[in-house]
């Protein structure tokens, strides 16, 4: 194959369908019948995957590093909550989607606010947003039920058919076929050419500007659609456990998104896969064995991924195969 | 259409009581190569920074192929048409030399907003990309990550990207700024060779690149314009001689 070729099919091989692209699937279908007492647990591991892959799409392939994701997961969690429990809308795909719809909306519109700054500055407003959203919802008690949580949340059987099951089991398979479709969608976006553009910002903006991209506007449209899927995963999130706390809406839940980002690997699609899975499985299984000291060991797990494994874990495998490459011509 | 590809009329530019663009009036020619000199700190990056729209003019008006594109942002300036290269590199780091080139096409050929069709399914975008990169003799480095190119092919890829954009208007920013004047000449060769459509202006501090490679030059000092001329009205110009070509007899 020419030099010339080769080139000409960069962007095909790259976008290209791999093998072990199949594995994160086949783990969560066979996860059901190893672990199906885990169901539950898994149910979380999934909406936190979606959570991160929005995330991803704005601090991995744009670029811009927001501490207030929460913000459009809280938005999409007491959207579905709230016309559950005050409106008796509770057919649980439609309260889903329009927790997507309502959290898109707020993330445009914060979007085109906040993305007119950047660096620290907008590090510390997207923060804010989203502290202010959580004081705005524990102050409207009457409708969110403020601090002591939203209750009466409940759906209907899924499809008409599929009761919500003490095990979880049911939300599982929801919740995987809905990131199956949100990570069917990012992953064609991230190939696109709005993808390949989104990077180009992400690796210098002042040339982007100079080429003619409208940086902002197209930094906007991918923070718009982050926040609808960060939505979807907090409207999932308020369906599988029927109540919705001003917790949705934390500081801590937009830095732990980020910590699970970063510890799986950012910019990469599945860095969202492996951190959320390491991190929530540790996160469990250090509380059992230690309930109050779990947080040391998990803080110590970032600080090792950062020192020693830049590309967080999936970074790991790229270099076993980089040697791999080196070693067999 | 006129004859004139860019013109500045009453170009000023104060940073607070620091004027840096007193009254500049400049007309480039259509298809011209036209270099811009001066001393350090007489403003010639700010008065390219000025054109395409990086910083906004206090007062003046810039005119580009017969439309006033004075109000217009940076984003919007370089879709009407002008394209420029940094003195200091201003690369996709992180990127292969294709991707960085690629960029420049889509966004020319707006497609870059499409979000549900494979980058790879616009082979128009490549082919484009692999045959301006063989025009520079980069189509071998397509997919190696641009900064592990020599600095000096680094600088050509910066050229060939502006050149993605299909400008009317090149604006070359020191094009041979930070590479050894032994390789500075495969850079002088890749400006002489661009196509007569492209109007050039280029911006150098070496003598030699400046009277090789342009047709007429005008001299800045101290944001305003000292003089303009054929290359050999310039030479024998005892002012221009005074405030920059002096810097040359004494290396």
């Amino acid at each position: 194959m020419t030099p010339d070729t080769k080139a000409r099919g960069y962007f095909a091989r790259r976008s290209r369908l791999k093998w072990w692209e199949g594995l994160p699937w086949v783990l969560a279908v066979a996860a059901f019948f190893v672990l199906p007492d885990y169901m539950a647990f898994g149910t979380q591991v999934l909406i936190t995957i979606i959570f991160a892959l929005s995330l991803d799409l704005v601090v991995g392939f744009a670029g811009v590093v927001t501490l207030g994701h929460a913000a459009y997961f809280g938005v999409g969690a007491y959207t579905t909550g709230m016309v559950s429990a005050h409106l008796g809308w509770t057919e649980p795909i439609s309260a889903l989607l329009l927790a997507g719809f309502v959290a898109a909306i707020v993330g445009f519109i914060s979007g085109a606010v906040l993305l007119r700054y950047h660096g620290l500055t907008l590090l510390m407003l997207t923060l804010a947003t989203a502290i202010c959203l959580q004081e705005f919802a524990n102050v409207n008690e009457d409708v969110t039920g403020g601090f002591d949580g939203l209750t009466g949340v409940g759906f209907e059987p899924l499809l008409g058919l599929f009761e919500y099951d003490l095990w979880g089991h049911t939300y599982y398979w929801y919740s995987m076929a809905v990131l199956f479709l949100v990570f069917v969608v990012v992953r064609i976006m991230v190939n696109s050419p709005f993808g390949m553009s989104l990077i180009g910002i992400r690796e210098n903006s002042a040339r982007m500007d100079a080429i003619g991209t409208p940086v902002y506007r197209r930094l906007v449209t991918v923070y718009g659609v982050s926040a609808g899927i960060a939505g979807l995963a907090g409207g999932l999130f308020a369906e599988s456990n029927a109540y919705v706390t001003l917790d949705v809406l934390s500081f801590a839940r937009s830095g732990t998104i980020l910590i699970i980002l970063i510890l799986g690997g950012v910019g990469r699609l599945y860095g969202a896969f492996a951190g959320a899975v390491a991190y929530l499985v540790l996160e469990d299984e250090l509380a059992k064995m230690s309930p109050e000291f779990w947080e040391f060991g998990v803080g110590l797990l970032l600080v090792l991924t950062v020192m020693f494994a830049r590309g967080g874990l999936l970074g790991i495998f790229d270099r076993l195969r980089k040697l791999f490459d080196r070693a067999a011509p | 259409m006129s004859d004139s590809a860019l013109e500045v009329i009453g170009l000023y530019k104060n940073f607070g009581a620091l004027e840096v663009a007193h009254n500049i009036d400049f007309t480039l020619k259509r298809g011209a190569r036209h270099a811009l000199i001066g001393p350090n700190g007489a403003g010639k990056t700010t008065f390219i920074n000025l054109i395409t729209g990086v910083l906004t003019p206090s007062s003046g008006q810039i005119i580009l192929n017969g439309q006033d594109i004075t109000g217009l942002g940076q984003a919007e300036r370089s879709r009407c048409g002008i394209a420029r290269t940094f003195q200091i590199n201003q690369l996709f780091r992180g990127l292969t030399v294709l991707e960085n080139v690629v960029l420049a096409i889509a966004e020319r050929q707006g497609i870059a907003s499409s979000m549900f069709r494979p980058l790879s399914s616009y082979s128009e975008v490549t082919d484009e990309a692999m045959e301006l990169l063989g025009n520079f003799e980069l189509n071998e480095d397509a997919l190696r990550r641009i900064d592990e190119l020599p600095y000096g092919r680094q600088r050509l890829v910066e050229i060939v990207i502006a050149l993605g954009q299909r400008p009317s208007v090149l604006l070359l920013d020191e094009p041979a700024a930070g590479i050894p004047s032994s390789e500075s000449q495969h850079i002088l060769d890749a400006a002489s060779a661009l196509s007569s459509d492209i109007t050039v202006l280029i911006i150098e501090h070496d003598m030699e690149i400046v009277f090789s490679v342009a047709d007429y030059i005008t001299v800045l000092v101290s944001g305003a314009v000292l003089t303009e001329g054929k290359p050999e009205v310039i030479a024998a110009d005892e002012r221009v001689r005074a405030v920059y070509l002096g810097e040359v007899d004494r290396g």
